[in-house]
């Protein structure tokens, strides 16, 4: 659980996460627009557009309604701040994190549903009611993922024998006296994808390029924010959406991963690891194409598979060992 | 230790008695009473820091004059823990109480009010530190006949008196059931002395021993509030005053935590079946989803917060369960981790849920009303308040870097480590029971997201929210008091743990303080240090420290500093209050969602205009959800009741000369049977 690193070397691993996920966020959310551009025969905005987005975002002066309260300009901080933690607490292209001691994988849980529950707070402080209407529906997709979240990865944890993300993904990695048992991996994976294109707003479950106020979620929610404000919110969920992806990328199949550290190994890890996320977002944009979105009564029903599938994950397991 | 003792007791007995005495103005008495049960307090908590220090229990005991009955006081850790609890809140409890009692001036007695506050006080005090059956017993029931009456302070309303009498009749069924337990207890051990339940003279037999267990759960769980005996705290707690809301949730209710403990883990000595420490799970996760889904549908904001007590004491019972069925099988140590994990989840409940009930208080205090459909936008009208019930709301969703998510964190792990278990059954079900904890997390968050969003964010809803205003010091002192303890108790629960360790080391028998902290205490670590491990002082600093990266790009790339200001968007018309999201709006979709345990019934009658179908003139929306414990459990057994009682009316026909020969028969019946 805990690594031996030097405290320099410790906080450089960390910064150095910290600017991988920053940086290459608004790259994975331009890719999958390029994806979908690309299946509706359009030739769609260059893969960096999102970067020259958020800057353009930034220069420009937010405009705030009179109705709102200090938790509406708060929020963004807030959102951001937790999402960045709940990263931190993900390998990213290094599997031993000096900050693995910090948390497990219900810490992870629980500090996106910090900013969960800000940005849910924020949908009703302008008074709107389409951010009502995020943020109600906001809160039912949250309510009904995070179980299945937590029996996905349980049911992994158990043949890790670890909940902390980096000693699950390091001992896999090195397949260190850990079971690799098909059948309940297969079925974690499965229901931890549903759970990320849930969480991360995607089709099925939510449109994040909607422009209809009434089919909204996520963008109904932080419909009143403009300006800087706006720009940390998207590079916020932008972030979500790419440790969402590193957790099913170095969960399931770890390899690659740099697991001692060493520069030839960190280029490797983090080369392996753009590829990993690259093939990834490709995979969400095409099915982004090829689905749906689900009208939002039907949600409940995807995710009720999903918990029912980590569910069965765990069955698996211990019937299969015994 | 014995002055501290005094201190306490005669603080809380002078309290009870010299606001009666002096007939003064209510101002005097308001600071009278409320001051000396804040010297109490302060003494009820240094005895309960000395007694979790000390390294053995500290006894009293005073004989009296009726056979079974001693004076007995034994303060060992458990009762320590507890009283410091109690103690903790009863002294936020008596500062808020300074300023909000003020309502009350001129319509209810103050000396009365802050009497029985002490009395109540007092009463917690020595249930906690009993060391005798019988006494236990008095000074439960005192306690109960305390709050009674303190639940009915504003009697002159009548749904105050049915929620006084439906509290009464159910307190008192729970009594029963106590005292059917100690009397199992007492087949053994020929006394009612604690000492004499811990070591019976002959063992009991396992089918007593059952039904000792039963008796138990069913008459501390109606005081503790769990489903399906919860039904009277959304009646009993909206209509007491804050203050002592405050206490009923926040503490009364634990006294039943303790006296589970107490039965289950010291007077049986932890020797029972794994399928006793199920049933207790079973309960609490049960008790934990419930509660929380019938809060989501209150919109009287201290209903809710009531039903989010049903919600917690399953937490607490879930740590508590696990506990059992660890030790059932022998493992200590996980037993010892579930233990603390139910306490800790208890001290950090009793701080937050006070803080939230003092929060509905205070919006009470300005508003005049309970309804949340009501409020809106009193986060600008009341700063402070509106902060510390955000802190109180973001510690019971469990979000880090809180108390409440220490101690959730901690119940989820103990849960988890069920893999060590033999039993394939249990492997199964504790993960279960983690699931149902996690989406009991979920549905808090979204309730009070619900509570704080409606309440303070966004425009007022009525004349009554736009004319509040921030309420008096000593209530804002009360709330910060308790804000700043759920925040420390989050933040440093490496001080706290080991603490825990010593009550269960005293229950368990196996200290696992060393196995819980890793890295000097900066981390905690469960029992095994590879499964899992948290930080929360390091997550509260990178927290900190990411959002100071976010400021930062905003300064590196942003252009200009301010912000303008716009109205919001309303479709072209301007944006008024009956525009916003209400309560019941926001939580419709999880209405519809879970509509096999809401049953919920929807009327719409809609009044259209003569020339037009298209055109309503009137609607009319009403929606209930359907009670289902009162309809299939309660109503069943009141009507029995009912009906059996004018069956028997028969016998009463008013007439002296049937009663004087009732009485006539009923001697000689006696005297027949002697002979």
């Amino acid at each position: 659980m805990i690594t031996d690193h030097s405290i320099v070397q410790a906080i450089a691993l960390t910064l150095a996460q910290a600017v991988v996920l920053i940086a290459l966020a608004p790259a994975i959310v331009g890719l999958i627009r390029k994806v979908k551009a690309r299946f509706q025969c359009r030739r769609g905005p260059g893969m960096f557009q999102p970067y020259a987005d958020l800057r353009k975002l930034f220069g420009k002066q937010p405009v705030v309604s009179t109705t709102t309260s200090w938790i509406f300009t708060a929020t963004p901080y807030i959102v951001f701040s937790s999402t960045m933690t709940a990263g931190l607490l993900v390998p990213v292209f290094a599997s031993q994190m000096p900050l693995n001691f910090a948390g497990n994988i219900i810490a992870f849980v629980y500090l996106l549903a910090l900013g969960t529950f800000f940005l849910i707070l924020a949908g009703l402080d302008a008074g709107s009611p389409f951010g009502g209407m995020g943020s109600s529906r906001e809160s039912i997709v949250a309510s009904l993922t995070e179980p299945a979240m937590i029996m996905a990865i349980f049911a992994i944890a158990l043949a890790a024998g670890s909940t902390n993300l980096s000693t699950i993904v390091h001992k896999t990695a090195l397949l260190e006296g850990i079971v690799i048992d098909p059948s309940s991996h297969v079925m974690a994976l499965a229901a931890l994808f549903i759970v990320a294109l849930a969480e991360t707003g995607r089709v099925p479950v939510d449109n994040p390029a909607t422009h209809l106020e009434l089919t909204m979620i996520h963008e109904a929610m932080v419909l009143e924010y403009s300006g800087r404000y706006l720009a940390l919110v998207e590079w916020a969920s932008g972030i979500k959406l790419l440790v969402f992806l590193t957790l099913i990328a170095n969960v399931f199949v770890p390899w690659g991963i740099a697991t001692s550290v060493t520069p030839a190994a960190l280029s490797i890890g983090l080369a392996v690891y753009v590829v990993k996320i690259a093939v990834l977002a490709v995979l969400i944009g095409t099915i982004e194409c090829m689905f749906a979105k689900l009208r939002l009564f039907r949600v409940t029903d995807l995710l009720g598979v999903a918990f029912i599938l980590a569910l069965l994950g765990l069955l698996f397991f211990y019937i299969l060992r015994g | 230790m014995a002055i501290l003792l005094l201190l306490t007791l005669v603080g809380y007995a002078a309290g009870l008695v010299l606001p009666l005495c002096v007939p003064a103005r209510p101002r005097v008495q308001n600071i009278l009473a409320h001051g000396l049960a804040g010297v109490a307090g302060v003494g009820g908590m240094c005895l309960g820091i000395t007694g979790l220090l000390a390294a053995e229990p500290f006894t009293m005991s005073v004989p009296s004059t009726l056979p079974l009955l001693t004076f007995a006081i034994r303060l060992d850790l458990l009762a320590s823990f507890f009283l410091l609890t109690i103690s903790l809140v009863g002294l936020a409890a008596s500062v808020f109480a300074l300023g909000y009692v003020t309502e009350y001036y001129g319509r209810v007695s103050i000396s009365l009010i802050g009497s029985l506050f002490n009395g109540f006080l007092l009463s917690m005090t020595l249930v906690v530190i009993a060391d005798n059956g019988f006494f236990f017993l008095v000074v439960w029931e005192v306690m109960s006949l305390f709050s009674y009456f303190l639940v009915v302070t504003e009697h002159e309303k009548s749904d105050v008196r049915y929620a006084g009498l439906f509290y009464l009749i159910m307190t008192h069924v729970g009594t029963a059931f106590i005292l059917l337990t100690f009397l199992l207890l007492f087949q053994g051990s020929g006394s009612f002395s604690f000492d004499a339940f811990r070591q019976p003279g002959q063992p009991l037999p396992d089918g007593i021993r059952s039904m000792a267990f039963l008796t138990a759960l069913i008459g501390f769980g109606t005081k503790a509030g769990i489903v399906p005996l919860h039904v009277w705290l959304p009646y009993a707690h909206p209509a007491a005053p804050s203050h002592i809301s405050a206490l009923m949730s926040g503490v009364m209710i634990k006294t039943a935590i303790y006296a589970l403990i107490r039965v289950y883990f010291d007077f049986f000595g932890g020797h029972f079946p794994w399928w006793w420490g199920f049933v207790v799970l079973a309960v609490g996760a049960v008790s934990a989803l419930l509660g929380v889904m019938y809060a989501l549908m209150e919109h009287d904001l201290k209903s809710l917060l009531a039903y989010h007590s049903v919600e917690n004491i399953g937490i607490i019972l879930l740590g508590v369960g696990a506990g059992m069925i660890f030790h059932s099988y022998g493992l200590e140590e996980l037993a010892a981790l579930a233990l603390i994990a139910g306490l800790y989840h208890t001290l950090n409940h009793a701080v937050f849920k006070a803080l939230l009930f003092f929060g509905a208080g205070s919006l009470l205090y300005a508003t005049h009303t309970r309804n949340m459909e009501e409020y809106g936008g009193l986060l600008r009208r009341m700063p402070w308040t509106g902060a510390f019930f955000l802190i109180g709301a973001v510690s019971i969703a469990a979000l880090p870097p809180t108390n409440g998510f220490v101690s959730e964190w901690l119940v989820f792990q103990s849960l988890f480590l069920s893999y060590e278990m033999p039993s394939l059954l249990m492997k199964l079900m504790l993960p279960i029971a983690a699931a149902m904890l996690a989406l009991t997390g979920v549905l808090a968050l979204t309730c009070f997201a619900k509570a704080f969003g409606i309440s303070f964010l966004a425009l007022p809803r009525s004349s009554h929210a736009r004319h509040a205003e921030e309420v008096p010091w000593p209530m804002r002192i009360g709330m910060g008091f308790l804000a700043a303890s759920c925040i420390a108790l989050g933040l440093a629960p490496m001080l706290v743990v080991p603490i825990m360790d010593r009550v269960t080391a005293s229950m368990i028998g196996t200290s696992i303080a060393g196995k819980m902290l890793a890295l000097g205490g900066w981390a905690l670590a469960p029992v095994n240090v590879e499964f899992s491990s948290l930080s929360s002082p390091a997550l509260g600093l990178i927290l900190a420290a990411m959002a100071a990266l976010g400021l930062a790009l905003v300064a590196l790339y942003g252009g200009t500093r301010g912000y303008r200001y716009g109205k919001t968007w309303g479709c072209g018309i301007p944006l008024t209050p009956r525009m916003e999201y209400t309560a019941t709006g926001f939580v419709q979709p999880i209405k519809r969602v879970f509509s096999t345990i809401y049953q919920p019934t929807v009327k719409l009658e809609t009044e259209f205009l003569e020339e037009s179908r298209y055109f309503a003139k009137r609607r009319r929306f009403e929606f209930h959800i359907e009670p289902m414990f009162q309809k299939h459990l309660y109503d069943p057994v009141i009507t029995f009741m009912s009906g059996l009682a004018d069956r028997l009316r028969i016998v009463q026909t008013g007439s002296l000369h049937l009663y004087l020969a009732y009485m006539f028969v009923t001697l000689v019946v006696l005297l027949l049977v002697a002979l």
